[in-house]
């Protein structure tokens, strides 16, 4: 189901452009902030909470998602080298989740575990916070991963829709609208970490739900996208 | 014996129509599909090797579908018109990659075959990204010849080639067609299309204009009125000794100076023409084909 090839691919076409070098800037980013929370405000669990909330959830989690997956897909089906992929005996469906792996990969090295670590140096003493946004940030990620990956077929604008869908649903309408919450990655992957880490991130979402709807976003993302695949256009410049 | 069958075959784009009710067979050996820029080739390449949907009729490769069937690349080699490949790699690390995306046992016997096919062992360690055109159109070749496919279908293959690996793909194509491939690459250069295929489908405007060996189509085009521009130094005497031969159906005097004239027989135009200058003692400043371009040709052929 998982193709080597296409994931070793993948790997240098995520690293091999100047965006590899932003999902390198964005966790050091969060590591830095939560050593300066730490030393200026000392260990102290609403800080700690707030900062991976606000700038690891919110923000370096769905953009190390799109940064992998855009970096992943969109550039092949812009220049046409992904006919060279697509004129294989493999099903498609290997093709997209041999790219989602990779995109995994980023989401747990460049989100997850600095998540945990900035998590572990804010707030030492009570390790389970850390474990929570460590956890809660996979989920949020894959589905996003997922998703950006779905966008990256649909259109040539991924990078852009993306960001515009982050800022204004997820970001702006998620802080706004309670009832946002229902359809927003992140308020999953915060209900997700209120129940690992026994907290209450976000009101009245119970966390099966979250958690379907997570697997369900992932899943139909993944569909969907080998299903593009399948019927995947490639034209000359005619 | 792999065939590709082309059955009344139509594609539009919204309310254009790129491919207009096309029916054609490709077989075994080599088929050149010729028709000016944008007249649908890269469109029915697109098709036969399965990266677009008919609007109506079908496309088949041995009976199979070619529409949402990946399992037809085994027996399919595509070289795309467009030139972007994984720039970040080397050429070889690129076709082993191929090779591997196939399943092939052995990827890296499979490539340095491909390789030596193409003459690209030399270059084969260095960069795509440092490839010149022609390179690149080389080792698009070998990714596509590395499963060694009975099929290899190439948009535009001697674009941005120099004249020396132009003559060596040409004599791989006619290789790779006597020994019983299919083999159907496009090209807007009658030239260069007759010097390699046996078989010539023209298309033009998304229609299917002429099919058959390259002197069918090279008899289309040549026995048919030509029409020319000549400056004499008298236009008058010149015109009417013009009128006088079979050769010429019709002249007229422009305003500006010159004659305009319609010939019949290409040939024994060529050799009339300097023979009756010769005689009336008209020096000849200039003789301008006015319709020579291809597109010309190619709406000659269309409207017949």
């Amino acid at each position: 189901m998982i193709s080597r090839t296409i994931v070793r691919l993948g790997v240098r076409s995520v690293f091999g452009r100047w965006r590899g070098a932003l999902l390198f800037v964005l966790p050091l980013v969060l590591i830095a902030v939560s050593v300066l929370v730490r030393v200026l405000v000392g260990e102290n669990e609403t800080g700690a909470q707030h900062t991976l909330q606000g700038l690891g959830l919110v923000v370096i989690v769905p953009l190390v998602a799109l940064l992998a997956t855009s970096g992943l897909l969109a550039p092949e089906i812009d220049d046409g080298s992904v006919s060279y992929l697509l004129a294989k005996p493999i099903s498609r469906y290997t093709i997209v989740m041999s790219k989602l792996v990779v995109a995994a990969v980023c989401v747990v090295v460049f989100a997850a575990v600095p998540l945990f670590i900035a998590g572990l140096v804010m707030l030492t003493s009570s390790p389970s916070l850390a474990v929570g946004f460590g956890v809660g940030s996979v989920a949020g990620g894959l589905a996003y991963c997922a998703l950006f990956a779905l966008l990256s077929v649909m259109s040539r604008h991924a990078v852009v829709i993306g960001l515009i869908y982050l800022l204004i649903w997820e970001g702006l309408l998620g802080g706004l609208l309670d009832g946002v919450r229902w359809l927003s990655i992140t308020r999953w992957s915060e209900a997700v970490i209120g129940e690992l880490a026994d907290l209450e991130l976000v009101e009245d979402l119970p966390v099966t739900y979250a958690v379907i709807a997570t697997a369900v976003v992932l899943v139909l993302g993944t569909w969907l996208t080998g299903q593009r695949l399948r019927a995947f256009n490639l034209t000359g410049d005619e | 014996m792999t065939t590709i069958q082309i059955d009344h075959v139509s594609r539009w784009y919204r309310n254009v129509v790129a491919v207009n009710d096309i029916t054609m067979t490709i077989g075994p050996g080599v088929t050149g599909l010729l028709g000016p820029n944008g007249a649908g080739k890269s469109t029915l390449i697109a098709l036969m090797s399965g990266f677009l949907a008919p609007s109506t009729g079908t496309v088949t490769l041995d009976g199979d579908p070619l529409w949402r069937n990946e399992q037809v690349y085994r027996e399919i080699g595509l070289v795309p018109e467009r030139e972007a490949l994984f720039d970040y790699l080397t050429g070889r690390q690129f076709v082993v990659a191929n090779a591997e995306l196939h399943g092939l046992p052995d990827p890296g016997a499979a490539a340095q075959r491909a390789l030596a096919l193409i003459e690209m062992t030399d270059a084969q360690d260095r960069t795509i990204s440092t490839y010149s055109k022609g390179m690149k159109q080389r080792i698009k070749m070998a990714s596509a010849l590395v499963h060694d496919p009975s099929v290899l279908l190439l948009d535009e293959p001697f674009n941005g080639m120099d004249p020396r690996q132009r003559i060596h793909l040409m004599e791989l194509l006619r290789t790779m067609g006597a020994e019983g491939r299919t083999v159907l690459f496009s090209s807007h250069i009658l030239e260069e299309v007759e010097q390699v295929a046996r078989q010539i489908e023209v298309v033009v405007a998304g229609r299917h204009a002429a099919s058959g060996d390259f002197g069918a189509i090279r008899r289309l085009m040549t026995d048919r009125p030509n029409r020319f521009v000549l400056r004499t130094s008298d236009d008058r005497t010149m015109a009417s000794a013009l009128l006088a031969d079979a050769s010429v159906r019709g002249a007229r005097l422009r305003s500006e100076g010159g004659i305009e004239l319609e010939a019949s027989d290409f040939g024994r135009f060529s050799e009339v023409l300097p023979r009756l200058a010769r005689e009336h003692g008209i020096r000849l400043h200039e003789v301008t084909p006015t319709d020579e371009s291809l597109e010309s040709v190619f709406a000659y052929l269309v409207s017949t």
